[in-house]
């Protein structure tokens, strides 16, 4: 049995703070994040969720200020250790933005760019193979099959949105990070990436960030609610929307504020 | 003067006409008579200056044109030149003696090679057009000329019978510099100019976006950078001549590098185009939306990787149009040359970095204090020479900005 949970939990974060110069932004956080689920993170503007989602690649790193405490555990390492080169985490942890943001490259490149550089695939038969499968799997293929060499940027925002899908899955990652996918994004784009997802986590962990209440009742299975930079309250989605146990949490999922 | 009178006087009667349907036009308002006057003022304002600024420009243009123009032709005078051992050895005696003071002192010099090329010459007199002196070259072009009357008579003479014209002047683009006018040319300061750029852009294009890579991408805002980005800044706005003195004293006192050679020359101009090059291409690095390096780092590649593959391609245009930008004014500066010696007198164009040179504008310099009328004709084409090579650089940098534009 403890094995099973053992088995379940892909992400083990542990007393993180984190401080961007003098200002203590994430206050200890503890959470477990599940394998093959999709985890919603929900809250105010400014409550720290996008924060607390780059440092699961440790995007942090890049932004100086900022100092990371505590432990981020993905298959039983801490991604923080000395030992852990920040390069290969982001490999293992992809991350896709708010905004489309292709490569001023070709379809084909975007997808083949970062494969080829991690070594994990050879130029010719074998990329072209990778390129197909990350495509057909973000569900993208039919539409581009036939313009690969165009560049990606020719693109409509929700195929945009799909083609960085299809680049961050073909490095063959375990958890992919989203960062408000959608939130630029219209209506029927936002249908068919949230399907995408649902498709998706058969194969990977997800973490999104959401604005977006609806969003995260429709496809998360689990929610967490931050605000002011502490984790209030995670659980299953269906108990945090029907029966939170904060009131902080019931007050923002009925719109009180927020 | 009139137009002002008919402005005022229809002004005035449309306010009078307004004043009648004052009471019924819901937008009347007093105050904007006044208004659209200070309003068509204005504009009056900015197209006068404007005109102006064209008309300085056409004048210049044109000045350089109608002075310039002339030197592209030169005058050859038919007559009959014997070849024979002893006028090789003397060549002055090639020609009636009649026409010494008429033909080019630099033309009979070049006897014995035309010989030594054409064999078949020897021992024959030929009927051939010769180039004539600069005076008469002058008399020729209808400008003041200083010719005895002896000779005159000669040349109209010879004129009268169509054995004297104007025809395109290949000297001055096949040859260098020269105390004769008529054999005077821009070749080696061309070639000079070339090597002395070939020498400033493999220098500062690599040092220049090297730097503004590392400040714009590896860079943290700290005190030593900020440091680093002021003297930047000023270096840019130290006048040029101070450029010259350091490369008088680090490159040829110091070093102990050819003085006037290109080698030298190009390295003071790279001290001087650095900072352009490094200012416009941090501004082209900076245009590169972030999202881009996000999306790099977010699929775990390298520093290199994100910078070389994804942020370079945008930047480029901006960089090379910065590059030439600066290899423009480069191309253009004599102070610092001056001091570095490239203003010297150079007949044989130099074949590399080492050996004396000048450049074009060191050449128009030079041109421009020599007493004979000639040179005056030469330093306006010299500055239609110039001008042209730098108008087509500038064309070259707005070309590869639309090439390499990639859209997305």
């Amino acid at each position: 049995m403890t094995n099973e949970i053992k088995d379940s939990i892909k992400v083990r974060i542990r007393d993180l703070n984190l401080y961007y110069g003098n200002n203590h932004a994430l206050h200890n956080i503890n959470m477990d994040l599940h394998k093959n689920k999709i985890t919603a993170l929900i809250g105010p503007s400014g409550c720290g969720k996008s924060t607390f989602l780059r440092c699961l690649n440790r995007m942090n790193d890049l932004i100086r200020s900022v100092k990371v405490d505590g432990q981020v555990i993905i298959d039983e390492k801490n991604i923080y250790d000395k030992d852990v080169d920040e390069v290969a985490v982001r490999k293992r942890v992809g991350m896709v933005f708010q905004q489309p943001n292709p490569f001023p490259k070709s379809i084909y490149e975007n997808v083949a760019y970062a494969p080829l550089k991690h070594g994990l695939i050879k130029k010719g038969h074998h990329c072209d193979d990778l390129v197909e499968k990350s495509l057909v799997q973000a569900g993208l293929w039919n539409e581009v099959k036939d313009k690969l060499k165009e560049p990606g940027t020719s693109l409509s925002g929700g195929q945009q949105q799909r083609l960085c899908i299809a680049r961050t899955i073909a490095v063959q990652p375990d958890v992919i990070l989203m960062d408000e996918p959608t939130s630029a994004l219209d209506p029927i784009s936002t249908e068919k990436i949230e399907a995408l997802m649902l498709e998706l986590k058969k194969k990977y962990t997800i973490i999104i960030v959401t604005h977006n209440m609806q969003q995260a009742g429709r496809i998360a299975d689990y929610t967490a609610f931050f605000h002011l930079g502490d984790l209030i309250e995670y659980d299953e989605t269906e108990t945090i929307f029907i029966n939170p146990s904060e009131k902080k949490t019931e007050d923002y999922i009925t719109g009180r504020y927020g | 003067m009139t137009y002002f009178k008919s402005e005022s006087s229809s002004v005035s009667k449309l306010s009078s006409s307004q004043k009648k349907i004052k009471t019924d036009n819901p937008f009347y308002d007093p105050s904007l008579q006044k208004r659209h006057a200070q309003a068509r003022r204005f504009k009056f304002l900015t197209v006068a200056s404007i005109i102006f600024a064209i008309s300085f420009l056409v004048f210049f243009l044109g000045d350089m044109i109608v002075k310039g123009l002339p030197a592209f032709q030169q005058s050859y005078m038919l007559i009959d030149v014997t070849y024979n051992e002893k006028t090789v050895d003397s060549t002055r005696k090639a020609i009636d003696k009649k026409y010494r003071r008429i033909v080019s002192r630099s033309w009979l010099r070049d006897i014995p090679a035309m010989v030594e090329q054409d064999p078949s010459l020897m021992n024959t007199t030929q009927a051939t057009w010769v180039l004539v002196n600069h005076q008469v070259d002058q008399y020729m072009k209808g400008h003041y000329y200083k010719i005895k009357n002896k000779y005159l008579n000669i040349v109209k003479e010879k004129q009268a019978v169509g054995e004297l014209e104007l025809r395109f002047n290949t000297i001055f683009f096949t040859h260098g510099d020269s105390k004769i006018p008529e054999n005077s040319g821009i070749k080696s300061a061309i070639i000079g100019s070339i090597l002395t750029l070939i020498v400033t852009m493999i220098i500062a294009f690599p040092l220049g976006v090297m730097t503004a890579v590392y400040l714009e991408e590896f860079a943290h805002d700290s005190y030593w950078t900020q440091l680093i980005e002021i003297n930047i800044n000023n270096l840019a706005a130290i006048p040029s001549i101070l450029f010259g003195l350091l490369g008088l004293a680090v490159f040829i006192n110091l070093f102990g590098m050819p003085r006037s050679s290109p080698l030298v020359g190009g390295l003071t101009l790279a001290l001087m185009t650095l900072p352009i090059i490094i200012v416009s291409a941090r501004a082209a690095l900076r245009s590169v939306p972030d999202s881009i390096r996000q999306a790099g780092y977010g699929l775990g590649l390298t520093k290199i990787q994100v910078v070389q593959d994804h942020v370079m391609p945008l930047a480029f245009p901006g960089i090379m149009t910065g590059s030439i930008i600066g290899l423009s004014q480069a191309m253009g500066e004599t102070a610092p040359l001056i001091i570095i010696g490239m203003i010297a007198f150079i007949p044989d164009s130099p074949s590399s970095i080492f050996q004396a040179a000048t450049v074009m504008p060191a050449q128009i310099f030079t041109w421009a204090g020599m007493p004979e009328r000639a040179y005056i004709e030469r330093t306006a084409a010299g500055i239609m020479v110039l001008l042209s090579i730098l108008i087509s650089l500038n064309a070259l940098a707005i070309y590869l900005r639309k090439k390499f534009e990639v859209n997305w």
